[in-house]
């Protein structure tokens, strides 16, 4: 088991180490910083003076090292654009990005796995049916034009919702939370909705298919055979046995659902990170992008270890193959 | 006889399907005495598995019971639905499938699988139902049962699956065990253990078996009567030592010489294997008349167009005009 953890760590610190590169190498693409910080007309003599202040006339690998020791303190550098350190203007964005996600990853979990139940369970009721068809709309129609229409029916048309916005946010410590306050939650249904809509289908059909399987199988044969109760059967034995797939593509989709809040964002003009990276992207502000890779590079790794470690928690049979393979 | 716990009588199973509708058993009835094992032998596809899973009400859909009917201590079962079909499975009848590898849940250690199964059907609580799964366990030859309790399937051979399987299907003691071809994916050498087991259990709790197996062997060593099945009918039924010293229908006596025997006292004439020629029809085509007809050496013109009814003929009952 701990082998097992160890390894896992060694590969993320390998996954972030190129990552950490592409970061690095971002930098470079968008030209000299040292003419851009001093024009065209600067002498040598003074480039070379600012070059090797910034420590630009180091090797390529030692400027590599100094970027990901100052990554590794969460030290990016001064935006370009708001000359502010990215870190914090990350810190700012982060809680709005993670609010939502979670909520959307939230509806994604409970409605999907329920629907998903349900449609393999009344295989052949109208409902099911409903449900089948309807989420083959949410895998098929943009995220944009979901958030679009969701806006136009039920903030332009009903009125009920904002169409924009966190509303009213409470501030605890450096995390600023929207889901204390009214206004805050109301603001939260839409977006999060259209964020985990695709991801709730997924699920949907993942779970309708994976528990079909599963129902076929002789354990659940011999368990109505021994009489045990329809909700035993299903919710017992039958649902438990699909989760590690499930636990899978959740996971995945977890971290998907965090780097692809960027178009809800846009389209709700949320506050998060999603919207903080478009607009870097609009001016080349290079610090915040490359930070902004880092740090969705480190959810996904983090959200992998955890996927694996569910795995154990679900599955007995893997407890012990990897700890007798570990001896 | 004394009153059967089971009794089978006309019994249908269908299958529709859209080129038309499959009969995969047809006419079928029997009779189980209380503490009796019966066995139910045939080829591969011959409806024994269908007839054990028709009885309790397991039919994959849109397999149905098309006629017939069923009775348990005298009381229907065949039209039960839901709720009152459950409190018999396990309760009342047991099962034992052929795979122990894949009958159980492998993610719940065999105690939980146990105890959840003794405290749906019988009023005890959660550490009284422990005691007796462990009491179960042990019953059915599992070495240190109160360790073994808390593990998962797959720290079991499959022999002790198996064992692990009767224990689940005794554990409510129900009156009858439908035992579908419990030796089946077995090693030779624990095929004997595990029949011995089912026998003795059985004689010692007084629960009749159903046991389907196309294993004359199996059943010459335990059943005290023997059905044999072709092609969704039984042919013959009676005493197992009629049917095999003495079988009457010309079915029956093909599978009995196809047996190989083994003399004691090195005889070593070389002996040839009766064989039957041809194969079982598929059910899509089983021929009028008599199921077996296209096989059979002792064919008459009776048999090609008129379905032969079960007569007496001694101890046994066969459905064959040569007894009509």
């Amino acid at each position: 088991m701990l082998a097992f953890i160890l390894r896992r760590l060694a590969q993320a610190v390998l996954v972030m180490l190129a990552v950490g590169l592409i970061a690095f190498a971002l930098f470079r693409f968008v030209g000299d910083p040292v003419v851009f910080m001093l024009g065209q007309d600067a002498t040598p003599e003074d480039r070379a003076r600012i070059a090797s202040m910034l420590g630009l006339d180091q090797p390529f690998y030692v400027q590599y090292a100094r970027f990901l020791a100052n990554a590794v303190q969460g030290e990016f550098g001064l935006s370009l654009r708001q000359v502010r350190p990215v870190s914090t203007l990350i810190l700012e964005r982060l809680p709005a990005t993670l609010e939502l996600s979670l909520c959307a990853a939230l509806l994604a979990l409970v409605a999907g796995i329920a629907m998903g139940v349900y449609t393999a369970l009344r295989r052949d009721s109208w409902l099911s049916q409903a449900l089948l068809a309807l989420s083959l709309v949410g895998v098929s129609l943009p995220t944009f034009l979901i958030g679009i229409l969701l806006i136009l029916v039920f903030s332009v048309l009903l009125g009920w919702l904002p169409s924009f916005g966190r509303g009213d946010t409470v501030q605890i410590g450096w995390w600023s939370t929207g889901l204390l306050t009214a206004s805050g939650l109301k603001a939260l249904i839409l977006p999060s909705i259209t964020l985990g809509l695709f991801q709730m289908t997924l699920i949907q059909r993942l779970v309708r298919s994976e528990m079909l399987e599963v129902l076929r199988t002789d354990y659940i044969k011999f368990a109505r055979a021994r009489g045990l109760t329809d909700r035993a059967v299903h919710f017992g034995h039958a649902l438990r046995n699909t989760l590690v797939p499930v636990i899978t593509i959740t996971g995945l989709q977890l971290g998907s659902i965090i780097a692809f809040a960027i178009i809800t964002e846009t389209v709700f003009q949320w506050p998060g990170m999603g919207l903080l990276f478009i607009q870097a992207v609009t001016f080349a502000d290079v610090p915040v992008m490359a930070a902004y890779l880092c740090l969705i590079a480190l959810f996904f790794v983090v959200i992998n270890l955890v996927v694996d470690l569910l795995y154990y928690a679900v599955d007995p049979r893997l407890r012990i193959e990897r700890a007798a393979a570990a001896h | 006889m004394s009153a059967p716990l089971l009794e089978v009588r006309g019994l249908r199973v269908e299958f529709p399907t859209r080129r038309g509708t499959l009969v995969a058993v047809d006419g079928v009835s029997f009779a189980i005495a209380p503490g009796e094992v019966l066995g139910v032998v045939g080829e591969s596809g011959a409806g024994k598995s269908l007839t054990g899973l028709a009885i309790i009400g397991l039919l994959e859909p849109p397999g149905r019971i098309a006629a017939g009917e069923v009775r348990l201590e005298g009381e229907r079962i065949d039209n039960l639905r839901g709720e009152a079909l459950r409190r018999i499975r396990g309760r009342r009848i047991g099962v034992i499938f052929q795979d122990p590898l894949t009958s159980l849940n492998p993610l719940y250690t065999i105690g939980r699988q146990l105890t959840e199964t003794i405290l749906t059907h019988l009023p005890v609580s959660a550490s009284e139902a422990r005691e007796r799964a462990i009491g179960l366990l042990r019953d059915v030859g599992i070495p240190a049962p109160e360790v073994r309790i808390d593990h998962y399937p797959h720290q079991f051979s499959g022999g002790m699956r198996q064992r692990v399987v009767i224990a689940l299907a005794l554990c409510a003691e129900p009156r009858l065990v439908i035992a579908d071809e419990p030796t089946t994916a077995l090693d030779v050498s624990i095929q004997a253990q595990i029949i011995q087991l089912l026998k003795r259990l059985a004689r010692e709790r007084g629960t009749a078996v159903m046991l389907i197996t196309h294993d004359m062997g199996v059943i010459a060593e335990t059943a005290d009567r023997v059905a044999v099945m072709y092609a969704g009918r039984i042919v013959e039924i009676g005493p197992v030592r009629e049917v095999i010293h003495a079988p009457r229908h010309p079915y029956t006596a093909g599978l009995m010489g196809s047996i190989p025997k083994i003399r004691a006292g090195g005889a070593r004439r070389r002996e040839r294997l009766v064989q039957i020629e041809g194969a079982m029809p598929r059910l899509t085509a089983i021929p009028p008349g008599c199921a077996f007809n296209p096989r059979c050496p002792k064919r008459l013109d009776r048999c090609l167009v008129e379905r032969p009814v079960p007569v007496a003929s001694g101890a046994n009952e066969v459905a064959c005009w040569l007894y009509g």
